[in-house]
């Protein structure tokens, strides 16, 4: 693993494989928070944030108590404790779906009760879109994506956590800014709200497969 | 009774008016067996979700009712994830990370919320049961649609009951067009049939 497997990573997650337009991860938040730039910039840093800790602290849980191995926590403790016990009998891969997405609501949960007592500012700019982004699937995709698809080692999992926010907030930005402008727009009443936004989506959506063409 | 089971299919459907669950209706559409499938895993996780939230409404405290329903939610999808991956595992490669991500599908945990803990077991049962058929519908319409077009083609069967075939619907001198089958066609997909919903209930 070098410094520019890693930019590559990065790239990858933020144009190519774009978490909204192109994994269709994260797509009720987008709808939802996209009308105003000042929110959508919010709902953004938030999953930034969120979407950066969750996939550092999933790919801890998947490493060292989930995977079977001589590295899992559980084993070292039995071990230490004098029971017979071996590496393999403790693959607890299958319970990976629970145990994110606890692991996610608990911290966003928390990273909620630390915002509002130490910055209040803070808090007033992102606490209302923090308890959505538990039921955000771009958070518990990443966590998916990192350990289970991709197998990624810990600093990428942080890396392509970090990336995939970014990608996530571009998608918003550019999404709430044309939605300003639509707000004046001559749209026939039947195509008003959801539906031209989903095919303002789609046109984003074919801008951004031109990326696909990048090769590193 | 009838009315909290039919009310999902159309005139509340989950997608098509309440915008919920987005993600899978675009990412696994790309195929109408993909559609019914995730579609079934759906309907399966919903009711089951929905019986035992109904039952436990009581005991649950109400500040932390939400965790407590994404467990409920997470052991019922991880039953859907291990059986998909025994019985079915062509399907369950096809949908890959969005089986896990059942977790996370509004309409669950909105139903959960929204109904199963104010109303008894039958009709929080029959409520699932028709938000999760309404919502394989709007799948199986989309995947229908840009399967026909994207790839000249029409993959049906049922998970388990009947092993999917192909139709060659449009024939060899078809050239698919191939956007269709990409997230474009997706968003482009649902938008149209988002239009044509508020089109007919205007009239």
């Amino acid at each position: 693993m070098t410094f520019g497997s890693l930019i590559a990573l990065s790239i990858s997650a933020i144009f190519i494989n774009n978490f909204v337009l192109s994994r269709f991860l994260g797509l009720c938040p987008f709808m939802g928070v996209s009308k105003k730039t000042e929110t959508a910039l919010g709902m953004g840093m938030a999953v930034i944030f969120v979407m950066t800790m969750s996939s550092a602290l999933t790919w801890i849980i998947w490493t060292y108590f989930l995977l079977p191995g001589k590295s899992n926590v559980l084993y070292l403790l039995f071990h230490a404790l004098g029971a017979n016990v071996r590496p393999e009998q403790f693959d607890f891969s299958y319970l990976e779906t629970i145990a994110f997405i606890l692991v996610i609501a608990t911290f966003v949960q928390l990273v909620e009760m630390i915002i509002q007592k130490s910055a209040p500012a803070l808090y007033e700019a992102l606490g209302i879109f923090l308890p959505l982004i538990t039921t955000n699937c771009s958070v518990l995709g990443v966590a998916e994506l990192n350990t289970m698809s991709m197998h990624l080692n810990f600093l990428e999992s942080l890396v392509h956590g970090i990336s995939a926010g970014i990608g996530f907030t571009i998608a918003l930005l550019l999404m709430s800014g044309i939605r300003e402008r639509l707000e004046l727009a001559d749209i026939p009443k039947p195509m008003q709200g959801l539906p031209i936004v989903f095919i303002t989506a789609a046109i984003m959506s074919i801008a951004f497969l031109g990326f696909s063409g990048l090769k590193f | 009774m009838i009315k909290e089971f039919t009310k999902g299919i159309l005139k509340e459907n989950p997608v098509l008016v309440q915008a919920l669950g987005l993600c899978p209706t675009l990412a696994v559409t790309s195929t109408a067996y993909n559609g019914i499938g995730m579609g079934i895993a759906v309907i399966f996780v919903l009711t089951m979700s929905n019986i035992i939230v109904s039952l436990i409404k009581k005991t649950v405290p109400s500040k932390i009712r939400i965790p407590i329903f994404i467990t409920v939610i997470a052991t019922f999808v991880t039953i859907v994830k291990l059986v998909m991956a025994a019985y079915t595992p062509a399907l369950s490669k096809q949908l890959g990370i969005f089986i896990p991500l059942i977790v996370v599908n509004c309409i669950i945990l909105g139903r959960a919320e929204a109904f199963a803990s104010k109303n008894g077991v039958l009709a929080s049962a029959l409520d699932g049961l028709g938000m999760g058929i309404g919502f394989t519908l709007v799948l199986f319409v989309m995947g229908t649609i840009r399967e026909i077009l994207g790839s000249g083609t029409l993959t049906l069967g049922f998970p388990l009951l009947v092993n999917p075939f192909t139709i060659n619907v449009l024939g060899n001198g078809y050239n698919p067009a191939l956007l269709m089958i990409l997230p474009p066609g997706g968003f482009l997909t649902l938008g149209i049939l988002m239009w044509l919903k508020q089109l007919l209930l205007e009239k």
